[in-house]
């Protein structure tokens, strides 16, 4: 589930608002969004995807709160990288072009 | 939260309810035909829905007469011989046509050895990103966060749908044409890899006004899943060995027919694990980058999914990878009811794949070819229906009254404890995996009880109101889903009898179920068909 929003990171864009499919952030005004809905995240880590700064992150547990925190997250290098895994963000090419797609098609068949 | 005065009301020629790929290109191919289009989803379109964090295959066939009949072949008896030709040629057809399009559209598809672009799968992310940017474009109105809670309509059909947008809590209508179904699936709450936007919602709307279902028995898909994931991607399970807590080899487990085997370890209480050492050493880095997601939570937990075991469970998916739905009525995905289209998961699959799917490919392309059959269709009833002069009457289709905020009659509590009540029939293995008439007899006669608990409730314009009408919706779902399945004494596709274990010659059809608070079932003959190539 989702977990943490960075307050250093964070530029309140509220994209992670707009784009979460279940609904589980919440505008503030003049501040940085909160989670209002964490039981409603269904893990889909689609938020962590669309922030253009890194600073959300989506802890892989989909049924309970595990309470990690930004400077843990960190120093494990997690914080963004889904993001550049997908190939998202500036300067970065789309996973979905990686000749590996093709390679992988042409010897198992996915 | 909004007063009632500053209702949302738009009038437009087709409404698309959904904006997955089924519904996106539902909207696209309406608007390419003059149509003016809504589209309303009830998370984000781009990122709402099963297939926007995976990567999916796509059952993308060139126009070569032996690989289609090969591609058609492949999983024609698995699904128990229910899909039929014509529609399997003409989704194979606008499948390649769609594909295409998508790469005119900017698609990022890999090269192959050639040089040329291979256009054989699609990345979730990347493809309803893309989708989201041509819906725009196409001047289609999206309203996101704005789940539909009812269709409107009168004598002459469906003209539209209410619903409420759950960021600001205003109500909205609209009135339209014509109206698509593209809401998906039901996976019940499971928490499948973006599937919990999926609760049938589409199926219950549409029977409401008068549809009828088809297949609702092949509605039983469980996916394999790491126990503390959602992450249900199954493929590459084909490279997993199964072993006991101890270490020793789980004997016929399996990803495609050894789940069961999986399943019955499970139900005794023994935890199975999974570890994909299997995999050739070459094909690991090619993994890695085919299913990003799959490594996710991998990675995160510190887990090395080809050398360490994990303990893994089976995840309902329901007609999410089932192939049950919306009958269709016509080749441009009517419905039974004029004005009323479905298209994607929301429709019935059986026409491609009979009572099974094996996942991605075919789901894709059925996505992506109705939602563009329904688009057509929708825009051309909408067409021949002639210019709309605002007289219609429409009536709300809702079984359960839809009122103000603070009218409503259920606490968000009681809306939980339906939806665990659902769960409890439809999850257990012993009771949707392994079905027994006994046993299914049972959960729908608790099923019935909890529909009537709930139809008469008030269900409010609000996050909650939402919720509740979730469960009517599931609830819905799983009675139908047992109401077919009861009918069927038999086992086909993925739909397994213990007590009738074979396939039955004369049960080669198509079981047709609906109904709200009485429903029924009857067989529908599958087409006898010369095959025409």
């Amino acid at each position: 589930m989702i977990e943490v929003i960075s307050e250093s990171k964070c530029i309140a864009c509220n994209q992670c608002v707009s784009v979460c499919p279940t609904n589980v952030f919440e505008r503030v005004v003049d501040g940085i969004p909160v989670i209002a809905r964490q039981s409603d995240c269904q893990t889909c880590f689609m938020c962590e995807l669309y922030c253009p700064v890194d600073a959300l992150y989506v802890a892989p547990e989909s049924e309970s709160v595990i309470g990690v925190t930004e400077s843990e997250l960190s120093e494990q290098g997690f914080m963004g990288g889904y993001r550049e895994k997908v190939g998202w963000g500036k300067g970065r090419k789309p996973v979905a072009s990686h000749e590996y797609m093709y390679q992988l098609s042409k010897r198992s068949g996915f | 939260m909004a007063i009632q005065e500053q209702a949302q009301h738009l009038r437009t020629d087709v409404l698309v309810i959904g904006g997955g790929p089924a519904g996106t290109w539902a909207a696209v191919t309406a608007a390419a035909k003059g149509a003016r289009v809504v589209l309303a989803d009830k998370g984000y379109c781009g990122s709402s829905g099963a297939t926007a964090p995976s990567g999916t295959g796509v059952w993308y066939v060139k126009p070569d007469e032996r690989l289609r009949e090969e591609a058609k072949a492949s999983r024609y008896d698995l699904g128990g011989r229910l899909a039929e030709h014509r529609w399997m040629n003409r989704v194979l057809g606008r499948t390649y046509a769609n594909m295409n399009q998508l790469a005119g559209w900017g698609y990022p598809f890999p090269l192959d050895d050639d040089g040329n672009q291979h256009r054989r799968s699609l990345q979730g992310p990347e493809y309803m990103r893309l989708m989201r940017k041509v819906v725009r474009k196409a001047g289609v109105t999206i309203l996101d966060h704005s789940p539909a809670l009812e269709l409107l309509a009168d004598e002459h059909g469906v003209g539209g749908a209410a619903g409420v947008n759950t960021q600001t809590g205003i109500p909205w209508t609209v009135e339209a044409g014509a109206v698509v179904i593209a809401t998906g699936g039901c996976a019940f709450l499971s928490k499948a890899l973006g599937c919990n936007v999926l609760t049938g919602d589409g199926y219950l709307m549409a029977a409401e006004a008068g549809a009828n279902l088809s297949g609702m028995e092949f509605s039983n898909a469980y996916a394999i899943c790491p126990t503390f994931s959602s992450v249900t991607k199954t493929a590459y399970y084909s490279y997993a060995s199964f072993y006991y807590e101890d270490g020793t080899i789980v004997e016929g487990a399996g990803s495609k027919r050894g789940r069961s085997v999986i399943a019955r370890n499970l139900m005794e209480g023994k935890q199975v694990y999974a570890v994909l050492d299997q995999a050739p050493e070459h094909l690991k880095p090619l993994l890695r980058v085919g299913q990003t997601n799959f490594f996710l939570p991998f990675d995160r937990r510190g887990i090395d999914p080809f050398t360490d075991p994990f303990p893994v469970t089976l995840r309902l998916e329901g007609t999410v990878r089932g192939t049950g739905g919306i009958r269709l009525a016509d080749e441009l995905c009517a419905t039974d009811v004029p004005g009323l289209y479905a298209a994607g998961d929301a429709a019935t699959r059986e026409l491609i794949c009979g009572g099974f799917t094996g996942g991605g490919s075919h789901n894709a392309a059925w996505a992506m070819s109705s939602g563009s059959f329904a688009g057509e269709g929708a825009a051309a009833y909408v067409k021949k229906l002639g210019a709309d002069d605002g007289s219609r009457k429409l009536e709300r289709k809702s079984t359960q009254p839809i009122v103000e905020e603070g009218k409503g009659s259920v606490k968000p509590s009681r809306a939980a404890e339906w939806v665990q009540a659902v769960q409890d029939e439809v999850k257990p293995y012993d009771r949707n995996l392994f079905r027994t008439g006994e046993v299914m007899t049972q959960s729908l006669n608790r099923l019935n009880g909890l529909w009537n608990d709930q139809r008469e409730q008030a269900i409010e314009h609000t996050v909650d109101g939402v919720k509740a009408r979730e469960a009517a919706a599931m609830t819905a779902t799983a009675r139908w889903m047992y109401t077919s399945a009861l009918a069927r004494t038999e086992s086909r596709g993925m739909h397994k009898r213990s007590d009738f274990a074979g396939m039955d010659d004369n049960q080669h059809y198509r079981l047709i179920t609906g109904g709200l608070d009485q429903l029924w079932v009857r067989p529908e003959q599958v087409r006898k068909e010369v095959v025409i190539h």
